[in-house]
């Protein structure tokens, strides 16, 4: 349990960290962090091979990619404006009131469940049967997905500028 | 069942040929690259392609009239070219069909068409619009020939509209002069009403004949159903051919519909002679001999038919007494002239109606283009007060016109003798002693004022002035060549139709009589008709010698008269004031109708909707616009407000 | 180990309300589309522990797309963002606003 409370506290201090710094690099290192502490929770529920992924794919490849952008165009610090503007006053504001809603969602729920884990539960075999019964049609889609994403990302990248 | 497998054994033998087609097609080729060439212009291609193509037609025609007189009497031609509208019960052909009827008006339209274009080649030769002309005047041929040939009425209609719109484009031919224009918007919009009338009267028809089981506008059937149509629904028969008749008045310029005419002359002199006397203002004629099965059956409809035609013949010579401009008395000619051929078909001497339809085609033509020559000598000059003495000058031209007026003035043997007869007998024999009187008097009137045009224009002093008389010359070969030729036709063309019992008799009635319907004929006796021939005749000298006596021999008996009866020339002058009495009665009301619907109903009332909602749309948008800040921060906080309420409302109600 | 699964979603919400807040103020375009990245993880992580609570593979299995969708996400996202940087010098989300009235 204070296992749990340590790694919460951590992933929101992080995770503050990346929206609330105005270097665009430390956002980005607050990022890896907080990837890195979900992945912990994951490892406490039981997915060790999602928890892998999410090193592996997030922390290994989308950040990196992040800081590469980052360092290629030389984004310097954010100039912080005087004051809020009213539309992200009132987005905060929101922001707050659906933070209370979905835990009181989560609060309220009747927990049941809690039965005793299959042996195995999360584990790569168990993992790769579902998604190569159940979701292989959307496995398939997705790589279909992930393609058109290299080919748009490139011709974006690539376009040269109209003057 | 289609009507077409419904004929009996003893229907007539009918030829089918690819051939008809080919008549009006080859004005239309000719009308075509008219166009191209008034577009492009190259005016020489039209002087071949012009006359050329008509010549074409007329000798197609000849050919298809040929294979005519080889099949028995009754027979005819035809040439299915398309289904044109099939639905229901209705199925319609565009037929071509020749039979003796269309026969003699497909040789009019094309002979004398092809001789007025070659007149045109002379008269038109200064004109830069040379092209746009001979273009309108192929595409009138081809739609006159369309209505002709056509074998039923929705057909008809095709050529009626299309010579309608042809007659307004030459009318207004030179449109840079205000007045020329208006006169073609006169000529469209009062044969609109005709044409109005003509259309409902198809409409009933097709209703009445839908009732009786064949739903067809198709003449044959028409013509096989008119008497089972008479028994069913008689008034409605009435109704048809009142219609119908309003329809012919209007493209007939006759009474009440006849106001378009006289300003039609403001068209070049070629267009005056084909379409507004030879050809198009005979169509309502042509019409009713056409439909003459269905007039004979409602009296009331033909008595109408003959009074208009009368009265018109009477009224018209009276305005044409006074004129002094020539074609405006050619003009009123042409409308006193097709009053005889409707009172001929109204007493029910169809081909006396038709025969005078051909003669007065070949006289009245000559007499225009005659018109044209002196008109072509006289730089455009037309007040027969300002000529005199052209005969001097104009020798060809003054001999075709003398014996163009001896024709329409009815002075044996030449055209008009036989056919203004004809029908002069048929309105006494049929009792109408009236209308024949009244027929008589025009006949007299219309002596009268051809030959005062002859005398003041070609006979006595000269009265032009020195500078047009410097350039006076006789018109070029193609102009004078069809003036011998329709000469020679004024002529002899009343020859086909002798009376009764001398030499080969009334050979035009025979040849017609298997198409047109056979009125219950009253027999008078050889002397009576010697008698009324000798009277018309007699009437017809008699007012050659007071125009003769009146402008040649004492110059100036014609204005002491005019003095003596003042109120009368007054208003014969202003021509009965109708024009004016039609402008205060139907055209101030309707202008201030329309200015009301212009001004209040559309301006006001339909624009102020139409604008309002515009505005009103343009002034919400432009609050709302401002929502599309571009700003994707504002759509996501959007969506996070929908999020929220979402999840609100559902926690809410669960 | 046996922590509620109510305070794995109350992480998640929390997550998740962290990273709206930075969608929603922040203006540099890069650190949005990493607060995106906060959201979805958030999301991943009430799949995984709904999946544990539940005792079904499919929660896994649906991050693992998740997973997928987001790295193609940040991969075209920032293909666009280099192409309008290459064209309008400036990374601030608010200042490409073309799409207006």
């Amino acid at each position: 349990m204070i296992a749990f409370y340590f790694i919460a506290l951590l992933t929101l201090a992080s995770a503050l960290l990346v929206v609330l710094h105005r270097n665009p690099i430390y956002s980005a290192l607050g990022l890896v962090n907080t990837l890195f502490l979900i992945a912990v929770s994951f490892v406490m529920l039981d997915a060790e091979l999602i928890a892998m992924l999410q090193v592996i794919v997030y922390a290994g490849a989308i950040v990196i990619l992040f800081l590469f952008v980052i360092m290629l165009l030389n984004v310097e610090s954010e100039v912080r404006s005087a004051r809020i503007s009213k539309i992200g006053t009132a987005g905060l504001a929101f922001v707050l009131l659906f933070a209370v809603e979905l835990a009181v969602f989560a609060l309220v729920r009747d927990p049941s469940g809690a039965q005793e884990l299959p042996a195995g539960f999360g584990s790569t075999e168990l993992l790769a049967e579902t998604l190569f019964s159940k979701g292989m049609l959307s496995f398939e889609l997705t790589s279909l997905l992930l393609l058109v994403a290299v080919v748009g990302a490139v011709v974006m990248a690539r376009r040269k500028v109209e003057s | 069942m289609h009507p077409e497998h419904a004929h009996t054994a003893a229907e007539a033998v009918v030829l089918a040929t690819s051939l008809l087609r080919w008549i009006p097609l080859l004005p239309l080729i000719g009308f075509g690259i008219g166009v191209f060439a008034a577009s492009t212009n190259r005016r020489s291609i039209v002087h071949i392609t012009g006359p050329g193509s008509v010549l074409l037609a007329f000798v197609v025609s000849v050919i298809a009239v040929s294979r005519l007189w080889t099949l028995p009497a009754g027979g005819a031609v035809v040439d299915n070219v398309f289904t044109w509208i099939s639905v229901g019960m209705l199925h319609l052909d565009m037929t071509f069909r020749v039979d003796a009827l269309t026969s003699v008006m497909i040789l009019i339209i094309t002979g004398i068409g092809f001789l007025i274009h070659l007149y045109s080649l002379g008269y038109m030769h200064e004109d830069a619009d040379e092209a746009r002309f001979f273009s309108y005047l192929n595409l009138f041929v081809a739609s006159m020939l369309v209505l002709v040939l056509a074998d039923s009425l929705p057909v008809v209609f095709i050529g009626w509209e299309g010579v309608g719109v042809c007659s307004y484009l030459l009318i207004g031919f030179w449109y840079q002069d205000m007045a020329n224009a208006d006169a073609g918007r006169k000529a469209m919009i009062t044969n609109r009403i005709g044409d109005a009338a003509f259309l409902i009267g198809m409409f009933i028809l097709v209703w009445a004949m839908h009732d009786l089981g064949a739903a067809s506008l198709r003449f044959e059937d028409l013509n096989r159903m008119a008497p089972q149509l008479g028994a069913a629904a008689p008034h409605l028969v009435t109704a048809v051919c009142l219609l119908l008749l309003i329809g012919a008045t209007g493209k007939s310029a006759q009474i009440p519909l006849y106001v378009w005419l006289p300003d039609a002359m403001a068209g070049p002199t070629p267009v005056s002679a084909l379409i507004h006397a030879a050809t198009m203002v005979t169509a309502g004629v042509y019409m009713i001999a056409r439909l003459s099965p269905l007039y004979v059956l409602s009296p009331a409809a033909l008595d109408v038919v003959a009074t208009i035609g009368a009265v018109t013949a009477l009224f018209a010579a009276t305005m044409a007494l006074v004129q002094n401009d020539l074609k405006k008395i050619l003009a009123y000619s042409t409308i006193s002239q097709i009053g005889y051929m409707v009172l001929g078909v109204g007493v029910g001497s169809f081909s006396g109606g038709v025969f005078h339809l051909m003669t007065h085609a070949c006289f009245k033509a000559l007499l225009f283009l005659g018109a044209g020559s002196v008109m072509h000598a006289m730089s455009g000059e037309l007040d027969i007060h300002k000529m005199g003495n052209l005969k001097a000058k104009l020798p060809t031209t003054r001999w075709t016109f003398l014996v163009g007026c001896l024709a329409i003035a009815g002075v044996p043997p030449l055209a008009a003798f036989f056919s203004k007869d004809m029908i002069l007998e048929a309105a006494f024999a049929s009792g109408h002693v009236v209308l024949w009187f009244i027929g008589l008097t025009a006949a007299g009137m219309t002596a009268f004022y051809m030959f005062r045009a002859y005398f003041l224009a070609f006979e006595g002093e000269s009265r032009v002035d020195h500078h047009t008389e410097h350039h006076l010359h006789e018109s070029p070969p193609p102009m004078t060549i069809p003036l011998m030729v329709l000469a020679v036709l004024s002529i002899v063309a009343g020859w086909v139709g002798l009376p009764h019992g001398i030499l080969w008799g009334d050979a035009w009635g025979h040849y017609l009589a298997p198409v047109l319907a056979s009125h219950e004929a009253h027999e008078i006796a050889g002397s009576t008709v010697l008698l009324l021939t000798l009277v018309t005749t007699g009437v017809a000298l008699g007012g050659i010698f007071l125009a003769y006596s009146f402008y040649l021999k004492s110059p100036g008996t014609a204005d002491r008269i005019a003095e003596r009866f003042h109120g009368i020339y007054v208003l014969l002058w202003n021509k009965y004031w109708i024009d004016e009495l039609y402008d205060r009665l139907f055209i101030t009301p309707y202008v201030i109708v329309s200015k009301f619907f212009w001004k209040v109903v559309d301006a006001m009332l339909i624009d102020g909707v139409v604008n309002g909602v515009g505005v009103a749309v343009g002034k919400t948008s432009d609050v709302w616009r401002r929502l599309e800040s571009g700003n994707v921060q504002h759509y996501a906080a959007a969506m996070l407000i929908g999020a929220v309420v979402t999840c609100g409302v559902y926690w809410w109600l669960a | 180990m046996n922590v509620p699964v109510e305070n794995y979603l109350v992480l998640a919400a929390l997550i998740f309300a962290i990273g709206c807040a930075g969608v929603l103020t922040r203006r540099n375009f890069i650190v949005i589309l990493m607060s995106v990245e906060l959201m979805l993880n958030a999301v991943n992580l009430t799949f995984v522990a709904l999946s544990r609570q539940l005792v079904s593979m499919d929660g896994q299995m649906i991050v693992f797309f998740v997973m997928t969708v987001a790295a193609a996400e940040v991969a075209v996202g920032l293909a666009i963002f280099l192409a309008i940087y290459s064209q309008r010098r400036t990374v601030n989300a608010d200042e490409i606003s073309l799409l207006r009235w």
